[in-house]
Parts: structure tokens; C-alpha cells; sequence
């Protein structure tokens, strides 16, 4: 990797062309750039090359199996859809979480501030094992949504929590108040402003949050198996059909539902970008 | 200075072993201490304790220090193959060890022995609240309407296999075809409340209240009364053994064979029946904790069945009924949920 940092840096001098050549790297960022492409190769790339190096080492079959099996496919389904909803969820009820935690003044802010990342600390079968005595058969709250779909949907909720409100909260808090008087000293009402004032300074935000959310969604393992019941076409969530490929001894097919993940995590990264620039555009 | 070190560690293994791994300190160079890697599955970790702790009281084991490691029996028998560290494996159930026969990490001929290969066993029980509200004592039993079934996911967690398999062979040996058998597999999914992912997480979805029978393992059930739970446990009239294979890996220590030994021994064995596990030879009279009765632990059930004389061993078994796409039980299962 270093050499392949000194060929950006000073390689092949002969055909750079003069646009380039303001962009060839001095020492220290090269330096950089090295170090990030091994950091990142041997953390992200590498693993997630030998994922999809795994799925394909059969051909395109496994994935075939993998998408006509009803059982994975409707595996999939829930996942993806309910990760959709609790990212949705998230958008709306982050935004509103980070707007109080930054705007309004009560007691015990400063608590309620620390107890949002608790969702994101704990380790996932902890979240499990709290979500299942709040919500399961002994529930003192008196709901019992344990083994149905609402309990994927609340154990996603509960773990993606953070992400939107932190992502959003700092921006709100660099946000001058000025421009929403002199919004509303130009007749501006309090809807309008939001909408075209703040709304699309906060956009980025929300969606750089809304990615992680939905990420973590569809991965999420630990915190679901305890609630969820992992009932086959019904409860079932993905990573559970990868952990039994896995068990089962079929590498392939669990690098196969596994990369079918990866590609709709790129895919909504990717969606989520363009809305996100398109509204910030419209803003 | 090197004594203390001794000193703490074969203390810190017979006293509080902390969760995974935590054998004292690896010093196999220091000529006179052997260093044992144990791989087991979860279960062991408490029935482990005292039996390490006896071994290291005879002259055999006496300088030997144990690393441990426990978990589900499949992420086990995995980890070995990709490489930790392993002078002995104790799995759930046989496919474990055979991937590492496969691997040539174990000896084709590691069930030659007076155990045929295995160090613990146990009986397929129900576990039902306290009292047995629902009066649940057979199989018949837990496909009545209204009935709540919870049992670790078989695709997950390997050792749920034993149940599903108890499960059928009890239909099939009260009616005789595999089509009988079938059917009523299709009731029993039919009344799965949770799959969850290991026997650990079922037993807590079953303790906080989730479902009204349990499918567990005899010693699971006696060790989690023995530690203050509080339910009942039913052993049915037909049963299924389960055999926890026990194989030394390749390169292992000398010790490793003195202590697997230890294990087999009458002694090793009662120490094994009083945290629940079924003693492979005669121990004598046992007094265990937490059984039904504890004077008469283990009592024999009316039809035992075993994976070798039911099934044709776990070869054809793991196949025929656990394949991927093909199996007849992972088949029902996914069909039940539509």
C-alpha cells in the first residue's frame, strides 16, 4: 500500500497532465492517503471483497437460491420494509427529539439528553432482554407484542433511536435564531419559515442520520432474536436466515443473502443522497 | 515469583471462573505446567468447574492449567477449524466434531472408545411452569389447541436438533411411520410460539413468560433450578439420549488425554450427575439438587430412544431431516409459518 501511495504521490510523472499535477499530493497527505487506504482496505474493503468473493464463488446460482426461497425472500422483505418504516419513523420523531433537546428548556434535560444514546450503547441482547420484559407476556405496561411483526418494528425502533437526533442536534444548535426573525420580520409565517428556512439547512442532517438508522436496521440481530421469536415467513429477519446458512454449513448462501444486504444498504445510501439533494436544492 | 503466578492462576480456575477463557496464565514454557485448551459448549461451563477442579487433585493433573473457552457448539466447532487454539473439543452433538474430522483436526477413529466418543449425555425434557398449570406430560400434550411450544431455532442453534428429532421419533414410535410423524410435526410447528436463536435465549423467552412449554435438555432444566429458577420439569415417557461428543484435537497436550479420561471416570461422571448430566457409567447413589427427586435423579424413561438405533445415526439424520432446502423438518417448519 505505501507504494501504491508513492505512485500518487511522484509515479508516473511523464503523463501527468497540468490539471493533475495541481492535484498530486505532497508528503503529508500522502502520507494520509496511505495510511487511510490500509486503514480502510483491511477494515472495510478487503472483508467485504471476500463477502462478495464468497457468494459468487458458485456463479450466480446461489443467489437465485437465495431469492426464490420463500423463506429467505420473506426474511428479506420484513427486514427491508421495516427498516423503511423505522427510518421514517426516525426522520419525523428525531427531528422533533433534537428540536426540544436544543430549543426548549425543562428539567432534567441535561438527563433526557444522556439517556438518548443508551438505546446505541448497550449491548444489543440487553436491549433485547429490556424490550422483552417491557413488551412481552409479563409486560407491565399491559402490551404484548412479542413474536409478531410489531415486535421487529419496536426492537428496530428502540436500537436506531439516537442516530437521527444526534446527527441533527449540532446543526440545530450552530443554527442562528436570526434568520428565522428576519424570516419572520419579512412576514414570513412560522410554518413557511420552517419549511424554507430551517427545514432545508437541517436536511442534510436528518438524512446523513436517516442512513445510519436504516444501516443498522437491516443488520440488526442481538437485540430482535429474544422478542421477535425468529418464526420462519413471519418473524424471521435476515441476518437470522444468515446466521442459519452459516450454521447449516453453506457459507455461500449466507454470503449471498449477506451481499443482497449490502447492495440495499447501497442502494438507499444512494436514494438517500439524491432526495436529500434535492430537497436541500429546493430549500 | 513464578509459584504466585501458579498459585492464582489454579486458584482463579478453581475458584470464580469468569465467563469465557479465563484458565490462568498461559506459561507453557515454564517446563513443569501443561496449559490445556478446552473448547466446549455452553452448558459445560458450570459442570466444568468442579471437574476441572477435582482433576487438578490428582497426581495426574495436578500441574495442569486450563484455558476455556465456551459457546454455541456450531460457533465452536468453527472457531477451532479456523484455527483457536483447542487441546480438546466437548460439543453439543456429533456434526460438531465430524466437521473437524472432516478438516483433519480429529481422528477418523475418535468414537473408538467405551463412551463411543462422548463424555456427557441427557434426556430431551419439557419444561412447564410451576404446578404444570396446563397438566402437560406428553407429547400428545403439546399439540393441543392452545398450547404454547417454545424451542431454540434448529437452523441456528444446532443443539435444538435434539428436540425437534426427540419430538419425532416419539410420534413415530407410538404409531409407527414416518408419515404419522410428519403430521404431527406439522401440529407441533403449528403450536410454536418462539424460535428464538440459542437454547440460553429460549429458556429466558420461556421464563419471562413466553409459551407454556419449554423443550429442553434434562441437565439444562436440573442446573437452572439448582441456581434458584423456579419451574418444573417433565421428562416424557419416550425420549430422546443426547450424547455430548468429547474428541481430542490433533497436536493436543499430553494431559488432554489424562484428563478426558477423568471426564469418562466414575468420578468425573458424578461430578457431571450433580450438575444434571445422566452419568454414562455407574457412579453409585447420587444425591442431585434441583431433579424431580433428588434421591432418584435420573429415572430411566419408558423408551429411550438414541440418534444410532432411531435415526441411523447423525450422518443420514442431519441430512435427511436438517438440510438446508430438503430436509423434511426444515421443510414443515417454514411451511408452518404460512
Amino acid at each position: 500500500m505505501a507504494t501504491a501511495t508513492a505512485s500518487v504521490a511522484g509515479g508516473r510523472p511523464a503523463r501527468v497532465r497540468r490539471p493533475a499535477s495541481r492535484h498530486s499530493l505532497t508528503k503529508g497527505p500522502a502520507l494520509g492517503l496511505g495510511v487511510l487506504m490500509v486503514w480502510f482496505s483491511l477494515l472495510v474493503l478487503i472483508p467485504l471483497a471476500a463477502v462478495i468473493a464468497t457468494a459468487g464463488e458458485d456463479g450466480w446460482g446461489v443467489f437465485k437460491d437465495a431469492l426464490t426461497n420463500e423463506q429467505t425472500l420473506n426474511a428479506l422483505k420484513l427486514t427491508v420494509f421495516s427498516s423503511i418504516g423505522v427510518t421514517a419513523l426516525n426522520i419525523v420523531m428525531g427531528t422533533i427529539i433534537a428540536w426540544v433537546l436544543v430549543r426548549d428548556r425543562f428539567p432534567g434535560k441535561a438527563l433526557l439528553d444522556l439517556v438518548i444514546d443508551i438505546p446505541f450503547a448497550m449491548p444489543t441482547i440487553v436491549a433485547g432482554l429490556v424490550l422483552l420484559s417491557l413488551y412481552g407476556p409479563e409486560s407491565p405496561l399491559g402490551i404484548e407484542v412479542n413474536n409478531t411483526r410489531k415486535a421487529v418494528f419496536l426492537a428496530l425502533a428502540f436500537v436506531t433511536v439516537p442516530f437521527v437526533v444526534r446527527t441533527v442536534q449540532p446543526v440545530l444548535e450552530e443554527m442562528e435564531t436570526d434568520v428565522e426573525d428576519a424570516a419572520a420580520s419579512l412576514g414570513a409565517s412560522r410554518a413557511t419559515t420552517f419549511r424554507r428556512v430551517i427545514l432545508p439547512t437541517l436536511t442534510p442532517a436528518i438524512f446523513a442520520g436517516a442512513t445510519l438508522s436504516f444501516a443498522r436496521a437491516i443488520s440488526e440481530y442481538g437485540s430482535l432474536v429474544l422478542l421477535s421469536g425468529n418464526l420462519p415467513n413471519r418473524t424471521e429477519v435476515a441476518s437470522v436466515r444468515v446466521y442459519s446458512a452459516i450454521e447449516g454449513g453453506n457459507q455461500q448462501s449466507a454470503a449471498a443473502v449477506a451481499t443482497i444486504l449490502l447492495l440495499v444498504a447501497l442502494v438507499a445510501i444512494i436514494v438517500f443522497d439524491v432526495i436529500q439533494r434535492r430537497l436541500a436544492r429546493r430549500g | 515469583m513464578k509459584n504466585t503466578i501458579k498459585v492464582a492462576a489454579t486458584l482463579s480456575v478453581a475458584g470464580v471462573l469468569a465467563l469465557t477463557g479465563c484458565g490462568g496464565d498461559s506459561d507453557a514454557s515454564g517446563g513443569d505446567g501443561t496449559t490445556l485448551n478446552l473448547v466446549g459448549y455452553s452448558v459445560l461451563e458450570q459442570a466444568n468447574k468442579g471437574v476441572i477442579a477435582a482433576f487438578q487433585d490428582t497426581d495426574a493433573g495436578k500441574d495442569v492449567e486450563f484455558k476455556q473457552s465456551y459457546g454455541a457448539s456450531g460457533d465452536q466447532s468453527r472457531a477451532v477449524v479456523a484455527g483457536a487454539k483447542a487441546d480438546e473439543v466437548h460439543l453439543s452433538l456429533e456434526p460438531d466434531v465430524t466437521r473437524l474430522v472432516d478438516e483433519g483436526l480429529v481422528a477418523e477413529d475418535w468414537k473408538d472408545n467405551d463412551t463411543n466418543g462422548n463424555c456427557t449425555s441427557s434426556v430431551v425434557v419439557f419444561v412447564v411452569a410451576k404446578g404444570n398449570p396446563k397438566g402437560i406430560d406428553s407429547w400428545d400434550d403439546l399439540v393441543q389447541p392452545g398450547v404454547g411450544i417454545v424451542t431454540p431455532n434448529p437452523a441456528s442453534s444446532g443443539s435444538a436438533k435434539w428436540n425437534l428429532l426427540a419430538a419425532y421419533g416419539a410420534a413415530k414410535d407410538a404409531d409407527g411411520s414416518d408419515e404419522a410423524a410428519e403430521e404431527y410435526m406439522k401440529e407441533f410447528f403449528g403450536n410454536v410460539a418462539a424460535l428464538p436463536d440459542s437454547g440460553r435465549d429460549a429458556t429466558t423467552a420461556f421464563t419471562s413468560g413466553t409459551g407454556d412449554v419449554l423443550l429442553s435438555y434434562e441437565n439444562e432444566a436440573i442446573l437452572a433450578r439448582q441456581s434458584g429458577q423456579d419451574f418444573d420439569y417433565v421428562i416424557p415417557d419416550e425420549t430422546l439420549l443426547i450424547e455430548n461428543p468429547c474428541a481430542l484435537v490433533d497436536g493436543h497436550a499430553d494431559a488432554a488425554e489424562d484428563f478426558m479420561a477423568f471426564q469418562k471416570s466414575e468420578e468425573g461422571q458424578k461430578l457431571y450427575a450433580e450438575t444434571g448430566y445422566r452419568p454414562l457409567v455407574d457412579v453409585g447413589d447420587l444425591e442431585v439438587d434441583g431433579a424431580n427427586d433428588p434421591s432418584d435423579p435420573y429415572p430411566a424413561p419408558g423408551t429411550l430412544l438414541t440418534i444410532d438405533d432411531n435415526f441411523d445415526g447423525w450422518a443420514d439424520a442431519n441430512t435427511k431431516y436438517f438440510d438446508e432446502n430438503d430436509g423434511i423438518l426444515t421443510k414443515i417448519q417454514a411451511e408452518a409459518g404460512q
